[in-house]
């Protein structure tokens, strides 16, 4: 009896590490492993030539607070609220423009919305980077859109589009779109249409239908989407550090430029460490909105 | 609001209703009926028979192509769902999954701008009547199948609509369930004396709850009447048969009251003017044992059983008369043993006159 009780639970245990082993493995390596890392270089000295070196200390941690040798200065703090406000702008604009293209999708005949999504997923395919250039392209002073910018009055003479701010919300909102559509469109694809249907026999219709019949079934794909659009976007890199210049800095190009042009390992590793945060905070806030709104569960993470 | 207008509360008057949707072969075609205020009026067909494109039409989800329909009064060409005084309770029942009971219910009230103080108290109501209350603030994935159907009628209720359709909002319950329901949405519809438009396939069903039922088929109306007319009388042997077991023979007139059939000449106690179909339904008939066969007797037949299926209280029999043709008896079974027959046994039937009706092909 005993034995078996044994043997059994032996087996589950095997069938247990056999299962969540690998997912384990990749967690541990890629992502443990590298933060612990990266959590250690944090407590290290930066050297003349920006590697960490001995004694550990603290150091780090208050330059990102904003205390140099000059004194202090609130730019990373600024860097860090653009960070999310250009976030949570391209997230917001995403949603936006999402929510009207995945409901003409959904309107069209079955056999043509595979292809119809196709077209909004198929540029995701293509290098960020590149994309990214194109938009270099298509922003900067020369450019007829910028011609039309400086004949409206938009901005001064001889300027572009870019380098700016508003050229990285856009380049955020184009770069992450799919991600939005993508679970969205999951979502009002199995949309139950008699509840639209109650909806209209309980005496709704127009916008008080979409909030209260349509709008409630889309939500965890909506919150799927924010998640995938928006942790990307607070972290991105490439867009801001090709279309936003100085004053449109981000912490992902505030990050990366201390391990390049200006290195200081110890520096930069603090600025991941307070990313990482911001994030897992982000996400556990997220999680618990979700549940308090329920039925989002399936569609998470 | 008038005398006539308040007598023609929740009347529903429908007039050459057609709806083909792609195709050719319309869905309904030319309907017209009328349901009487306070009413329990049943739509009864096989599926794909239109019924439902019918409610769906009342309600306002679908456009008929051509025809009219007056709700109370009121032509409703134009007038889109959210502006009709109809409440649908649906076959799945399309609970709103992110609300919970109450919210559920007072959905219509809320839409219609009625203040939280004054929607609560008449939810409040509504639940108390329907006894929902001890699960009020439960989400809808949290109910039985019975419980949903009650939050769905009651959702339906509250509103106070001129008319409320139903379409076979207790397909999904278990049979005990389902009886249950039945008696109690019947009380609560005549409590409140509200129209009621009924949609099922389930004859059993059609005939407990309704006052009249209207019985349909391929997109037509068969007959529309009392429940016992319906049953009693069908007019084709379509309805004959889709309303329960019936014996159909063709017969061709020998005199005013004598007719030639595959089993023999009948006495008829309708007037005969040509040729037709005759039935009798399963429990009209007579079943002795053959001893008490007598010759002189108009519409006795001796013939043997060749299938009993007991089915609790009657017994469903299969006779295969003299003549090879066979007739379908049903035998109440109050007196158990001595009064049951085994297959093999001579019987002899009796069709009384009277209860032979002329139905149309």
């Amino acid at each position: 009896m005993s034995t078996m009780t044994q043997r059994e639970g032996r087996s589950r245990a095997w069938r247990l590490w056999l299962t969540s082993g690998p997912g384990l493995f990749w967690i541990i390596l890629f992502l443990l492993f590298p933060s612990g890392i990266m959590l250690g270089i944090a407590f290290f000295t930066n050297s003349d030539f920006g590697s960490p070196v001995l004694p550990l200390s603290l150091s780090s941690f208050s330059q990102v607070a904003g205390f140099g040798i000059l004194g202090w200065s609130g730019a990373n703090f600024t860097v860090l609220a653009r960070s999310l406000l250009q976030a949570g702008i391209a997230t917001t604009m995403t949603i936006l423009l999402a929510y009207p293209l995945v409901f003409f999708i959904v309107s069209r005949p079955a056999n043509m919305r595979p292809v119809l999504l196709l077209f909004a997923i198929v540029p995701s395919w293509t290098n960020q980077v590149v994309r990214t250039y194109a938009w270099m392209q298509l922003l900067n002073p020369f450019a007829p859109v910028s011609h039309l910018a400086q004949w409206l009055g938009f901005i001064p003479p001889h300027l572009g589009l870019m380098p700016g701010n508003f050229a990285v919300f856009i380049g955020l909102t184009y770069n992450y779109l799919p991600y939005m559509v993508v679970p969205l469109y999951a979502a009002v694809e199995k949309l139950d249409w008699t509840l639209v249907e109650a909806g209209r026999d309980l005496y709704a219709s127009g916008p008080k239908l979409f909030f209260n019949a349509v709008f409630p079934q889309t939500v965890p794909g909506l919150l799927s989407g924010i998640i995938l659009v928006g942790i990307p976007a607070f972290g991105d890199y490439v867009v801001p550090q090709l279309l936003g210049g100085d004053k449109a800095m981000m912490l992902g190009s505030l990050i990366a430029s201390q391990f390049t042009f200006s290195p200081d390992w110890p520096y930069g590793a603090a600025l991941t460490i307070i990313m990482l945060v911001f994030t897992c905070v982000g996400l556990i806030v997220f999680r618990r909105l979700t549940q308090r709104l329920g039925g989002g569960e399936g569609a998470m993470l | 609001m008038s005398a006539a207008m308040a007598a023609k509360r929740g009347a529903i008057s429908l007039t050459g209703i057609t709806r083909i949707f792609a195709g050719t072969i319309p869905a309904v075609d030319h309907i017209g009926l009328e349901i009487h205020p306070g009413e329990f009026f049943t739509l009864l067909g096989p599926s794909g028979c239109g019924k439902t494109t019918l409610l769906r039409m009342i309600a306002g989800f679908e456009t008929p192509d051509a025809g009219q329909i007056v709700i109370s009064g009121r032509e409703m060409q134009g007038v889109p769902a959210h502006k009709r005084a109809v409440n649908t309770v649906f076959q799945s029942y399309a609970l709103f999954p992110h609300l919970n009971v109450e919210q559920n219910i007072g959905f219509g009230l809320k839409m219609q701008g009625v203040k939280a103080a004054a929607r609560k108290k008449r939810v409040d109501a509504i639940m108390e009547l329907m006894q929902i209350g001890p699960f009020a603030t439960r989400a809808a994935a949290q109910l039985s199948g019975g419980q949903r159907q009650r939050v769905a009628l009651a959702r339906a209720l509250v509103n106070e609509p001129e008319v409320v359709l139903l379409d076979e909002p207790l397909s999904a319950l278990d049979a005990k369930l389902r009886a249950e329901l039945q008696i109690e949405l019947l009380r609560m519809q005549k409590r409140l004396g509200m129209t009621f438009v009924f949609v099922t396939h389930d004859q059993h069903e059609a005939l407990v709850m309704s006052d009249r039922i209207a019985v349909m088929s391929k997109g037509r109306i068969q007959q529309v009447g009392p429940v016992l007319d319906v049953y009693e009388k069908p007019k084709n042997v379509f309805v004959a048969e889709f309303l329960g077991l019936s014996n159909i023979w063709a017969f061709e007139p020998v005199s005013a009251h004598e007719a030639r059939t595959a089993i023999g000449v009948l006495n008829i106690g309708e007037t005969l003017a040509g040729p037709g179909m005759a039935m009798i339904r399963p429990e009209k008939i007579w079943l002795y044992s053959d001893s008490a066969f007598a010759a002189g007797r108009p519409n006795m037949f001796l013939g043997k059983i060749c299938e009993a299926i007991y089915m609790g209280a009657s017994t469903q029999y299969r006779i295969e008369l003299h003549c090879g043709e066979f007739v379908t008896a049903y035998d109440t079974n109050n007196q158990a043993a001595e009064r049951s027959w085994r297959p093999g046994e001579a019987v002899a039937v009796e069709l009384k006159p009277e209860n032979i009706m002329l139905v149309e092909a």
